[in-house]
């Protein structure tokens, strides 16, 4: 890998990355959080993470955070995941597989919808 | 857990949870040793020597949510079924290293998987901890320590869509030149 070529690489990609978060600044932070304990691996919420992470690259969705918590007591219905939008409530799906993730970043994250098929009562 | 890359994700999990800021990863594949063994190293608040050893009691866990804790005695059961074994290292106030080897060429060990996916989804995910990767198969090595992507990054999130791309092909590029053949 040659790191200096690298480097310069990812300082022009945080240009890039500024200059788009100059323009969305209005619009609040999106919270996506992925239950990754022993549970919620078992059950494969690795790959519930790498399709919510597949949906931002592809789709260019700025302004989320992507993070990941342990267990949350509800093992039986792993993979979790949350979804944080600026002051509204915490939303708790089940049961997402990587297809259900992409259909709630679709319709949640980026559309503003809640994806009621999944949701769970904490 | 159907891939070793799983349980490494789970065990990394655990260093995350005891308030460490720098964890590192460490795989090595030795096929002239036949071994696979990977290494996580914490600097967390460690353990005396009396909770190490009762960590590998399922009835043992660290979780308030359940009594049971699975991810330890899984992985070491998986371990020694394949002539191996799980280690741990632990000081209290200085950290934790736990080490985990299986026979290569044992005929029950699972594969390491996706590796890749569990360092993109671990660097990610837990952003404020300083990752450091290191992958060695035989002669090749890929050594990977996030300090200087994010020192570059400074206020840039690394779930930005340009960012994920850029770790995502940083990690497999990393990957494959050890792992071809």
């Amino acid at each position: 890998m040659d790191t200096i070529k690298s480097l310069e690489d990812l300082k022009r990609i945080r240009e890039e990355a500024l200059a788009k978060r100059k323009v969305k600044e209005t619009s609040g932070v999106v919270q996506v959080i992925v239950g990754m304990g022993t549970c919620g691996i078992a059950a494969g919420a690795r790959e519930t993470m790498k399709a919510v992470l597949d949906y931002i690259e592809k789709n260019q969705v700025e302004n989320l955070i992507v993070t990941q918590t342990g267990c949350i007591g509800l093992c039986e219905q792993e993979p979790i995941l949350q979804v944080v939008k600026g002051e509204s409530e915490k939303i708790t799906y089940g049961k997402v597989s990587p297809e259900i993730a992409e259909k709630i970043m679709k319709s949640h994250v980026v559309e503003g919808n809640i994806f009621q098929d999944n949701v769970i009562q904490l | 857990m159907k891939e070793i890359s799983l349980h490494i994700l789970d065990i990394a999990e655990n260093s995350v949870n005891v308030g460490a800021d720098k964890i590192s990863i460490e795989i090595n594949e030795n096929l002239k040793k036949d071994e696979l063994l990977f290494i996580i190293s914490d600097n967390g608040k460690g353990m005396d020597s009396h909770t190490i050893a009762q960590i590998h009691d399922p009835f043992v866990t660290s979780r308030t949510t359940r009594n049971i804790g699975l991810g330890i005695p899984f992985l070491k059961a998986a371990a020694e079924s394949c002539n191996g074994f799980l280690r741990i290292e632990s000081k209290p106030n200085y950290g934790t290293t736990l080490t985990t080897k299986f026979q290569y060429n044992h005929i029950d060990r699972m594969p390491l998987g996706d590796i890749s996916s569990t360092i993109l989804n671990l660097m990610i995910g837990y952003a404020e901890i300083n990752w450091i990767f290191k992958y060695h198969k035989n002669d090749r090595t890929f050594v990977l320590d996030d300090k200087v992507i994010k020192d570059t990054l400074i206020d840039v999130p690394l779930s930005e869509p340009v960012v994920i791309n850029y770790l995502k092909n940083l990690i497999n590029d990393g990957i494959a030149s050890v792992q071809e053949k």
